[in-house]
């Protein structure tokens, strides 16, 4: 099968629903300019018209409602934010119409829209660039979140969520974009609402979710070498959580590592660790662990980033602390071949 | 609390001689309008109607107005205080009712209540509680049409506070920048609850002007004409129809009871006796009336024929909503996703 990025599967994906269904319009800030949302949407005007698919004015939540609106009458927006942090300003028309219009007007009439919000991470993206809010936006009853880590999921979750009668949040990661693999061509869906096992292993599970799965397949990679076996289970959505594929996972480890690319305090990665804790307690072979974002703001220098994030050799770190096991998960660190703000050498920002 | 008085009070009589059969319909429409909300009043205190309800008796002219001069299978959108609206575009009555009473039969099966109505088989596509907030959806209902080129209008009310959100701007721009077959009507009352206008915009603003200054033909008219809002608001229609673009019309009215609840609240400082009672010889109500008698286009057993016939319709929806089951409480557990 061919390979193609994490970007080109998105844009893909769009380009499939909108090819499908003409009701389908993408419109965002920048969608149409010469950078395409980091080549997200490029080509798509010319192929769908300027009607379908528009820049918009600099109004993040009259947009919103707009899409709302155009909903009620069958169209299926697809909103796009180049960083999460824009949508913000946006909070009244998702949280008080998009998740609640189903529910409130007594399950009369659904808002089939899907908003795509870009994550940020590292390269001075800084404290307002860089927000995870995904934890937020799953404690909105009505909102479905999903946040796929490989290309593949990528392209078969955006045309689930575009297709899904519910307003769904999409979040991809920046540091992603770029990641490539193997994707199916034409229209194919992955469901929203389930996880995936990545590895299977033995002795710990590591819960993930976006880019995060990434740095734990780095660190498991080490841990094989050093003779641990841990179980990857990639979570993809985040709201409505696939609770039965994580606790099967961990009735067989005994043992959790809930990852999280958001700050610590009410994280998505909190709420497995606590569900897990209340439903698996007996299965447990000791107290699971959480690796997530510190609950501070993220910086701009990369002088404090230095370590701020969490990286592979951390959740092997805390893996082998776990089995009490001495490895020398510093060996990881030193094999990376490139500053530790960046997601490769093909990232040289600025944005 | 007030050194002037806040509210600007039209001057002179209002438009007559429009034709009887309309005269005579926007007038049925507010008595039948007025009839739901005293009833609503008068039974408030029965602790049935559980949930906060806002009533807009003396602003009935603008619903009346705007409702006769939109097709059935035109949008609407409004607010926290949407009786008017809703029933004025033909929403189901007893339906309205029910809903206020969170039984099972209500338009939004007892999820919304009085701040959240619906009936989309009327063209009304919802009302919410949160001020400003139905205007981007109703611009989105706007882009809808255009894509689907199927010669609707959408209509959004909304009050004069809503003019100080952000989102308002926003909508309006866009609305103006895509010529969106959008009505934006403004029921400026002067109050947003207790915070008079000269507390929340500059002395002298005309919210018409500004909303005109973002690129949509604006005008303002008396809210307590219906005739006038009738006149004003079909040419807008008509208009955004030819496929003008949006236009934006506000009201000048008055809300005679309390911001939130049946009672009156004169008394409690934030407005004065004197204020209230100068609009109330403003009834819309009552000065079409007057007209209709005064140059003999209805008679008064008429009159009292659509009071008796909007009477004993809102009495009948009383009794159809007090006597529906209430939901299932399983049912506060379903309905999140479709």
């Amino acid at each position: 099968m061919r390979s193609i990025s994490f970007a080109q599967a998105i844009n893909e994906a769009l380009s499939e629903a909108m090819r499908q269904d003409e009701r389908v319009i993408c419109y965002g800030l920048g969608v149409d300019d010469p950078k395409g949302v980091f080549g997200t949407t490029l080509g798509l005007q010319e192929k769908f018209g300027d009607h379908r698919v528009f820049d918009m004015p600099t109004a993040e939540n009259a947009m919103t409602g707009v899409a709302i609106g155009a909903s009620l009458n069958g169209i299926r927006p697809v909103m796009t934010h180049q960083r999460l942090d824009f949508f913000l300003l946006a909070m009244d028309q998702l949280v008080n119409n998009a998740a609640k219009w189903h529910y409130m007007f007594g399950g009369r009439r659904s808002v089939p829209i899907t908003i795509r919000l870009i994550l940020g991470r590292g390269w001075g993206q800084g404290p307002t660039h860089s927000q995870n809010l995904q934890a937020w936006f799953a404690h909105i009853p009505g909102l479905k979140v999903v946040m796929p880590t490989t290309a593949e999921d990528a392209k078969g979750l955006l045309l689930s969520s575009i297709f899904d009668e519910n307003p769904v949040v999409f979040l991809e990661h920046r540091w992603l974009h770029n990641v490539q693999g193997h994707v199916p061509e034409g229209d194919f869906r992955i469901p929203i609402g389930k996880a995936h096992v990545v590895r299977e292993g033995a002795d710990v599970t590591i819960v993930s979710m976006s880019y995060m799965t990434i740095e734990a397949l780095h660190a498991m990679e080490f841990l094989e070498k050093n003779g641990v076996s841990c179980e990857l289970v990639d979570l993809r959505t985040v709201s409505p959580l696939d609770w039965d594929t994580v606790f099967n996972s961990v009735k067989k480890t005994g043992r959790l590592l809930a990852l999280d690319t958001g700050s610590a305090t009410g994280s998505v990665a909190g709420e497995i660790v606590a569900r897990v804790s209340m439903g698996l307690w007996s299965s447990l072979k000791q107290a699971p662990r959480r690796l997530a974002m510190p609950d501070f703001p993220e910086p701009t220098s990369p002088a404090l980033t230095q370590g701020f994030h969490v990286r592979a050799e951390h959740i092997a770190r805390e893996v082998a602390e776990m089995l009490g096991k001495a490895i020398d998960h510093g060996q990881i660190a030193a094999q990376r071949k490139h500053p530790h703000d960046v997601p490769g050498n093909w990232f040289n920002g600025p944005f | 609390m007030n050194q002037r008085n806040p509210s600007v009070i039209p001057a002179g009589l209002p438009s007559g001689g429009a034709p009887s059969s309309q005269a005579k319909a926007l007038l049925f429409s507010m008595k039948r309008i007025r009839a739901v909300e005293e009833t609503i009043a008068s039974r408030y205190n029965e602790q049935k109607m559980r949930c906060p309800t806002h009533l807009s008796i003396g602003q009935e002219g603008i619903a009346a107005g705007v409702g006769l001069a939109l097709n059935r299978d035109d949008f609407m959108m409004s607010t926290h205080r949407a009786h008017a609206h809703y029933l004025a575009k033909g929403g189901n009555l007893p339906a309205m009712i029910a809903e206020i009473y969170g039984k099972v039969t209500g338009c939004c099966r007892g999820k919304g209540g009085s701040m959240h109505l619906v009936d989309e088989e009327a063209g009304f596509m919802g009302s919410t509680a949160i001020v400003g907030n139905t205007i981007p959806v109703a611009v989105g209902l706007g882009l809808s049409i255009k894509l689907r080129n199927t010669n609707q209008v959408s209509c959004v009310f909304f009050g004069d506070g809503a003019t100080e959100e952000g989102v308002f701007y926003e909508s309006v721009s866009f609305a103006a920048l895509k010529k969106l077959p959008v009505l934006f009507i403004c029921e400026n009352n002067f109050y947003s609850v207790y915070s008079p206008l000269r507390v929340r915009q500059p002395e002298g603003r005309k919210i018409h002007q500004l909303a005109g200054s973002l690129g949509l033909p604006a005008s303002h008219g008396d809210g307590n004409d219906a005739v006038r809002v009738y006149d004003m608001a079909r040419r807008a229609v008509d208009g955004i129809r030819r496929g003008a673009g949006p236009q934006f019309l506000e009201f000048t009215t008055y809300r005679w009871r309390e911001h939130c609840g049946p009672n009156f609240d004169n008394d409690i400082g934030y407005r004065t006796e004197d204020e209230y009672l100068a609009w109330k010889k403003r009834d819309p109500i009552v000065m079409l009336q007057e007209s209709l008698l005064g140059d003999g286009r209805a008679t008064r057993e008429e009159l009292d024929g659509m009071a008796a016939t909007a009477q004993a319709e809102v009495d009948g929806a009383f009794a159809f909503a007090g006597q529906s089951p209430f939901p299932d409480p399983s049912e506060a557990y379903t309905g999140v996703f479709k």
